[in-house]
This record gives structure tokens, sequence and C-alpha cells, in this order.
């Protein structure tokens, strides 16, 4: 199975270790994993902005990194649930429109796990209290967890793995899938009402013991760390695939 | 009106921390109550689909039902206006109470209004409207427009609304006991509903195979408006119809419990003719509807039955609070029908959102809310109404990341991405860093370690 691992353009950046990490867990589960050395963004930042009419550039780059491979999987809710929506070609819709294709065998990493892999067993350890952010991206538009707002019945894909993990405490929080205001651009163009949200999340994960924060989106973990960071906060975020590769 | 953006009116709602966090619990209370009864109900889900594909075949028939109920409700001796926009909506209600010599009327909760300003235009011909629900009275009394469609003045406190009573109503100074002060409204208020010759109500369901229509209303005030005045005057949007008299069944199952988690309004007022001596009109107002039925991405916006619970569950409305949304229908639904009204003066308000999507799961008709804000914004960039700073940066960022090299530029300082995302950038300019630390660079991206360890 050859897999070809997107790394989001801030993870490349700023957080090498997620990039490590995850290539450490899907090597380690057998797959024949290749980094494509051009890539750079699925092109969220933009469409977000509604400059969705620019991106054909990244569209293109993106098909061009990706297509030859069986899988693409990527540690990202948001970027993965952009990609499965909104990568066009430049030529037209349909079946032989290779974005058509790209679109169908993107998968973001936990998803890829629990769905694909189907891991059942992990070895790994950190024993520690742990809150578990749902990105919403990942829960309302991949559906990696049950939304709170439907009448259906329970499950987490990101819990599932999590519990595998040796030592791990999962706290419970008062909110449990409340986003947590990070929203791309959201972040500067709307500062107080970002801010305030991240503070509140935090407040969830401070109250009920937490002693990390982890999740499926670094992006909205860069924003709570920059909270807690600020308030000099002992809590720190570990991006769910770090947890799942620690030796503990 | 306030001529500041989502944004800037959200940042002085934020200077006072403390009522942000009063606000926000007491929406979320809200939410969690619908959620305790929409639990209750197992077939949910399947209601939510009816009532989504109802209103559906009520959008791809509209003409023929707003015929239908015509017919019907004329037949019922209900007297049948119909407004293009909202000049001729306000007109028509002007020129009906002129008619009877009435300048003072009572009106119960008509969003449909609020979108009209009808209460600034008959202020200015002399008519003396009172708002009789209870919220609606308060921030009429304050000089507000509401600040939520289903709970108007939400975002004030009852110390405050004890104040206003105080001035308006003389009720004792620092009395904000709230059976009190309902109290004290309550004796106002049937002093104005005894005295009315004219009573207006908005509609929650017109039924097109019966020619009647629906008002619910939990303070009954819709109905002592009503029912003591001569003239009786109800206003709706034409999206407002339904087909048949049995799908009730399904819409008032939803509306209170989405709305304010009660099962079903305390009252829910069939009105279908006049009573003798009465007259009875219905003023069916398009004010923009037919533009946006004409809009594939945007039209079953119009689904909407204005229960208000995409606004309980927004995470940013609770912290901005309605006034933030400066237009009659705030939250985001007004978001993505406010555009439509007026594309410049609205343009902020679909980005007034991180499309977290909590919205379009409590909507009971299941408009794709977030989906919709994220085509406005496309719509109204595309429309020219982007800033242009914004423009610049949205062009370079997506240069940069067409192309690899430039992206890749070596050395940690001269990454282009270091220099220019906000999150990375340490200044007192940077909005990031005004409430966040910057995340700590590390010495070398994913890709060199990579390129180190792997090729």
């Amino acid at each position: 199975m050859r897999v070809g691992l997107f790394i989001p353009c801030y993870v490349d950046q700023l957080y090498p270790q997620v990039g490590i990490a995850t290539l450490h867990l899907l090597e380690k589960y057998g797959c024949e994993v290749d980094y494509p050395a051009d890539q750079t963004c699925c092109g969220q930042p933009m469409a977000n902005s509604g400059f969705e009419h620019l991106t054909q550039g990244c569209n293109d780059l993106f098909i061009k990194n990706f297509s030859d491979y069986d899988y693409i999987v990527c540690p990202s809710g948001s970027c993965t649930l952009h990609i499965k929506e909104h990568l066009h070609g430049s030529h037209g819709e349909g079946d032989a429109d290779p974005a058509t294709s790209v679109r169908k065998k993107i998968y973001e990493l936990v998803e890829f796990l629990t769905d694909v892999l189907k891991v059942e067993s992990i070895e790994a350890s950190f024993p520690h209290k742990v809150g578990l952010h749902q990105s919403c991206h990942g829960q309302r538009g991949l559906k990696l967890a049950q939304m709170t707002e439907l009448v259906a019945p329970p499950f987490s894909k990101p819990e599932k793995l999590l519990k595998m993990v040796k030592g791990i405490e999962l706290i419970d929080l008062t909110r449990k899938d409340e986003c947590c205001g990070f929203g791309g651009t959201f972040c500067v163009a709307e500062e107080a009402v970002s801010v305030k949200m991240g503070k509140d999340r935090v407040a969830d994960h401070v109250h009920h013991g937490a002693e990390y924060i982890t999740g499926a989106d670094m992006s909205c973990l860069m924003h709570l760390e920059g909270i807690l960071r600020r308030q000099k906060s002992s809590i720190r975020v570990k991006h769910i695939a770090e947890i799942l590769d620690s030796k503990g | 009106m306030s001529k500041q953006d989502h944004a800037a009116l959200a940042d002085a709602f934020n200077k006072d921390e403390p009522r942000v966090d009063w606000h926000d619990k007491t929406l979320w209370f809200v939410r969690e109550k619908r959620d305790k009864a929409v639990f209750k109900v197992p077939e949910w889900e399947w209601l939510r689909e009816t009532a989504s594909q109802i209103k559906n075949n009520v959008l791809s028939n509209l003409s023929e039902y707003l015929m239908q109920f015509e017919d019907q409700a004329t037949r019922n001796g209900i007297i049948v206006h119909w407004a293009a926009d909202a000049k001729e909506h306000n007109e028509i209600v002007y020129g009906l109470l002129k008619k009877h010599g009435v300048d003072k009327m009572v009106k119960s909760k008509s969003m449909l209004t609020e979108e009209c300003h009808l209460n600034e235009f008959l202020a200015e011909q002399g008519i003396d409207v009172v708002d009789t629900d209870l919220g609606e009275r308060v921030v009429q009394l304050a000089g507000e427009p509401p600040s939520h469609i289903v709970l108007p003045c939400i975002h004030k406190k009852k110390e405050e609304i004890g104040e206003i009573f105080h001035e308006h109503l003389g009720t004792p100074a620092g009395n904000a006991d709230p059976q009190f002060l309902t109290h004290a409204a309550r004796l106002h208020l049937r002093e104005k509903f005894l005295t009315r010759k004219a009573a207006l109500t908005g509609v929650n369901f017109a039924v097109a195979e019966t020619g009647e229509f629906v008002v619910c209303t939990n303070e009954g005030n819709a109905d002592m408006g009503a029912h003591l005045a001569d003239i009786h005057i109800a206003c709706m949007g034409i999206e407002k119809l339904i087909p048949l008299r049995k799908h009730l069944g399904v819409f008032l199952r939803l509306l209170t419990r989405s709305a304010t988690g009660q099962p079903i309004t305390t009252y829910s007022s069939h009105f279908r003719r006049p009573r003798p001596g009465q007259e009875m009109h219905i003023v069916l107002v398009d004010n923009g509807r037919s533009v946006q039925l004409g809009k594939k991405d945007f039209r079953n916006s119009l689904k909407c039955i204005r229960c208000a619970a995409c606004f309980n569950t927004c995470p940013v409305y609770r912290r901005s609070g309605g006034h933030s949304y400066h237009t009659a229908v705030a939250g985001p639904i007004g978001s993505i029908l406010s555009p439509n009204l007026d594309m410049k003066k609205y343009a902020d308000l679909p980005f007034a959102s991180t499309l977290c999507g909590s919205c379009s799961n409590v909507c009971p008709v299941k408009i794709d809310i977030h989906d919709q804000l994220y085509k406005w914004r496309q719509v109204i960039v595309q429309e020219g109404y982007a800033p242009v700073a914004k423009k610049m940066a949205m062009k370079t960022m997506n240069w940069v990341l067409s192309n690899p090299s430039v992206y890749h530029t070596a050395g940690k300082a001269g990454r282009w991405f270091m220099l220019n995302a906000p999150f990375t950038v340490n200044n007192g300019l940077n909005p990031w860093w005004k409430g966040r630390d910057m995340p700590e660079v590390p010495k070398e991206s994913f890709g060199q370690w990579y390129k180190r360890n792997r090729k």
C-alpha cells in the first residue's frame, strides 16, 4: 500500500514533530510512505476567506504531487476536509478528472488508522490526564465522532484510539464539542471573539484537570497553545499522532 | 445604524469579559434545554428530514401554494394584500390604519416588521406602536433593536430591565424581581390591549389548504391583541407557507423544542376567519425572497422557521451579542439571509463565523447554514466587496503556496512562511499576538527533517 504523506504547511513549518510521529505510525503499521517534497498547502486559507477562485495553482500542485498514490494521509481534519470538498482540476469534472480520485483517496490520520488500517491495538504509553479537543472540521465535516447536536448513537474514532494507549486517562469536558475559535483567518480577522472562544475552551480543560490537550488538528491546538502560554499555564498541547507514537 | 463591522462591534462587546461570560452561559443554557428536549424524541432526525422535505416542496411550488392560500383565505373572509418590498409593506399597513382613523396599535412579535423597519416608519407617520411581547417591549422602551429573534432582550440583565421599567413605567427604583417586573408589564400592557383598535401580529405558519394562519407565542399577547381589536393585520414573508394543516404536526413539534426546549408553545393560535364585525388582513411580503429563491446555492435558507436554535448554539453569537450583527435577524441564519438584502452593508456577516457547523446540525429544517456562509464569502469577494489589503495578501499568499521553490526558500529566518504567517510575526500590530503567544519556531521544517532522515 503506497501512501502519500500530506503534511499541512503550518505543521511542516512549525510542528515538524507531528509530521514525524505521523510518519512513524504509518510505517509501524506497514505502509510504504512517501513524502512528495514539492507540497505546500491545501489552499484552505484562501478559500475560506472567499478567494477559492485563486486556488487553482494550489489545486494543480496538489494533484500533481499526490495523484499516483493508493492513499493520501494527512494529520489534519480541516485540511483533509478542504481537499475532499473543494479540490478541483483545471479541466472540468467527472471520473476522468484526477481531482475526483484525489478527493476520494485522501484520509485524515485518525480515520485512516481506524477505518482503513483497522488498528485494534497500539503500543504506546502516555500516563497523563488528557483532554480531547474535537476539532470541528474533523468532527462535523469528516464525522470522526458523533456530534452532540444530533439525536444519534455516540462514537468517537479518536477516543477509540486514545483508549488503546497505556496509562492514559481521558478527562470529560463540560462542552464536549464546542469550537475553539481558531477558524483559519477568523483567528486574526475576529481576534476578540477568537481569543475569547479559545480561553473558554482552555478553561473547560483546566476545570477538569487536564495535563495535556490533544486533538487531530494542530491548528486548533496551536491557537489553544498560544493562549495557554500567555496564561503561563503548565498544560501542554500534543497532536494525537504524538500520543499514539509515544513511548511514555 | 452602526457603520462598524461585526469584528469591531464584537471587539467592543468583549471589553467587558464577565458580561460575555454571562451572555454565553445564558444562551448555552438554552442550547442545553434544547438538547434535553430533543433527546426525548427518538424520531427527532426523521422529523427534521420530513420538515426539510416539506419546505423544499413549498419552495419548489411557492407560486401555486401562494395562490391557493390567497384563494382559501379570501373565501374565509380575510383580505389579502401583496407587498413586493419593505416599503410597500409599510405603506399597506399605514394605509389600513389611516383608513380606519387609527393612530395607536398593539403589535405582537414579528421579525418581518423588524426587517421592514415598520415601527420607525409608523412613528414618522404619527402612529404609536406598542410591542406587546415582554422582551420586545423591554427593548422598545430601551430604544434598541432586538438582539435575538426569539429572546429579544436576552442581552439585558434583570437589573437593567428594572431600571428601564423604573424610568418608563414608574416601578420602584432598584427593584429587579422578575415576577414583580412581569406583573408591572402586564398591568401596563393590559391597558394598551383594552384601548387599541388595531392589532398587528406575525405569522409562524400559513396553511395553503385551509387559508388559516398560526401564530405561536408564550405570553398570549398575539391573542390578547387580535381578539380585542377591530382590525387584525397579520404580516408574513411569502416563505411561511405549509401545504397542509397536518404538516403542523411536524413543525409545531420542531419549533419550540429547537427554540427554547419547550415541547410546544404555550399558545399556538389558529386564525381562520374574522369574527363578526372584525376586519382581518394578511400582508404577503416578498422583500428579496423571490430573488433568494432564484439563487441555487442560497434558496433553501428560505426554509427557516425562525426558531433561533442556530443563535443559541453559535459560539460566535454567544460571545459577540446580537447587536454585533447590525441586522434584524442576527446569528448564523441572519448572516446568510442579510447579504441577499444588501450585500455591501452585510458583506462582513458571512465572515463572522468559524464554519464550525453546529448551526446546521441544530437547524430543525436542515438548512446547510455553514456551507452557505462559505459560499457567500466567495460571492462577496467575487462581487468586489473584499478589502483591498486582504485581496493583496491573498494574492501573495496564493502565489507563494503555488510555487514550492518560493515556499521553501532556504534557512529558518528566510522562510517565507515564518515572515508572513500571522501566528509567527511577533509584533504589536499582529492581532494573533494580542491575546496569544507565538509557537516556538523549530530548527528545521518537517520537509528538511525528511530529507535528512528518509531520502
